[in-house]
């Protein structure tokens, strides 16, 4: 076993799933800020008539 | 008349073992439908590509020299190259997806996040097991749940087991209704798995469902920038089913491009099935070690709202929470089967959809994210 190679992974472990969580954080933001600015606009439609 | 039989002399019991694996996968496909358009071309490309002198690959004939075969050139262009196979499935995939129960319900976002844990701990557990850290990267993907982007990972990362990685992402999707269920029984109780959720989508609007991709490939782009390709191509899908002045190519891009593509990516990858290189203990290693990112992907999720469910006043069914894995629609539909054996009257197919198609955005955020977190590693090591 190569204890460096454990180092990077565990590294890779956090870096990996705080990556992540920054995107779906980001994107997630984005979403409800999106949901609001275009709540008002003409284009809205109900969600089970696109469905 | 000898050379009538230099074939059957030639095979050796690795081949024979392969063509074992390749009825199997074709087996699977046809009685048991596990994944039929992906296993049954694997299955039989498997067993074309370990005929003795196989057509399909490359050979060297005496007297004639180079002869070219379709598989390895297929292989060699379409993946090797470019992985252009995967990346183009994204469209189709992208054009599947209707992303409007995440945009009416968005915490359901997080969940698409917590479910790649098990990408990681497999990583590790890979690197335990004396895997290279390329290798190990690439295994671990198995836990994207998501075939593609394990061919991705595994081809860029240059992996040595592509053949057995792709078995194994594509095995465990079929197997999601069987997997899934052991691993949330194994950190629930009845009570947590009766938990009822209210389903009050809001309205979500056209400009939304076509800013979304755009702004997903952006932000994905900017911070992940390895994985633009897999959210990229995915979100153009989706704009394109989206934008609704595409609708013919919105339909072929879920059908025929998708159909096609994932023929041609199935007897592709065969190639790396060869027996050489596929009958060996790692291979077996590897076949475990996908089941334990399938594992602790759902493990991952559910302990997630759990988590989550610490500081809310309305409580999240923590099976939910295992949807967020990129198996799309199959992990949605366990958690709804699951929710109504516990209680036939609890619905909780709304939101495992939600938390289903996070997946599928978290699980090629994944992919870019390890590509560009191991690249950067080995650079510093080389």
């Amino acid at each position: 076993m190569n204890t460096q190679n454990v180092i990077y992974a565990l590294e890779i472990m956090g870096k990996g799933m705080a990556s992540i969580f920054i995107v779906i954080g980001i994107l997630t933001a984005i979403v409800v800020l999106l949901s609001k600015i275009t709540g008002s606009s003409d284009l809205k439609q109900d969600n089970s008539e696109k469905d | 008349m000898e050379f009538l039989l230099s074939g059957v002399t030639a095979i050796t019991w690795q081949q024979l073992v392969m063509y074992g694996i390749g009825g199997l996968l074709i087996y699977l496909a046809i009685s048991k439908g596990f994944e039929p358009s992906l296993l049954l071309p694997m299955g039989f490309g498997a067993i074309l590509v370990n005929l003795p002198l196989s057509g399909v690959l490359n050979q060297t004939i005496e007297g004639v020299g180079n002869v070219n075969g379709i598989i390895q050139w297929l292989f060699e262009t379409t993946i090797e190259s470019s992985e252009a196979l995967p990346i183009l499935l994204f469209i189709g995939i992208g054009a599947m997806i209707d992303f409007g129960p995440l945009l009416s319900n968005p915490k359901m976002f997080l969940f698409g996040g917590a479910a790649q844990f098990g990408i990681f701990f497999t990583i590790l557990l890979a690197v335990l097991f004396n895997f290279d850290l390329n290798d190990a990267a690439a295994i671990g993907i198995i836990g994207a749940a998501d075939g593609p982007t394990s061919i991705l990972v595994s081809q860029i990362m240059h992996s040595n087991y592509m053949g057995a990685i792709a078995v194994a992402a594509y095995s465990y999707m079929a197997l999601v209704p069987i997997v899934q269920p052991f691993a949330i029984r194994l950190v629930t109780t009845k009570k947590e798995r009766m938990i009822r959720m209210e389903y009050n989508p809001s309205s979500v609007t056209k400009l939304t469902r076509i800013l979304f991709p755009i702004i997903v490939t952006i932000v994905a782009g900017l911070i992940a920038p390895q994985s633009v390709a897999l959210v990229g191509f995915l979100m153009f899908g989706n704009l394109i089913r989206e934008c609704g002045c595409l609708g013919s190519l919105s339909d072929t891009a879920q059908t025929t491009l998708a159909n096609l593509i994932t023929l041609l990516l199935g007897i592709t990858i065969s190639f790396s099935m060869q027996a050489e290189a596929f009958v060996n203990a790692k291979t077996l290693l590897i076949m475990l070690l996908g089941l334990v990112a399938f594992v602790f992907d759902s493990i991952g999720g559910v302990l997630f709202a759990k988590f989550l469910n610490l500081f809310l006043k309305n409580k999240i069914n923590p099976m939910v929470g295992a949807a967020g894995i990129s198996a799309f629609p199959m992990s949605a539909r366990v958690i709804q089967k699951m929710g109504l054996k516990e209680d036939p009257t609890n619905h909780l197919l709304m939101h495992a959809i939600s938390a289903n198609v996070a997946g599928q955005i978290g699980s090629v955020v994944a992919g870019g994210v390890v590509i560009n977190l191991v690249s950067q590693i080995l650079k510093n090591m080389g």
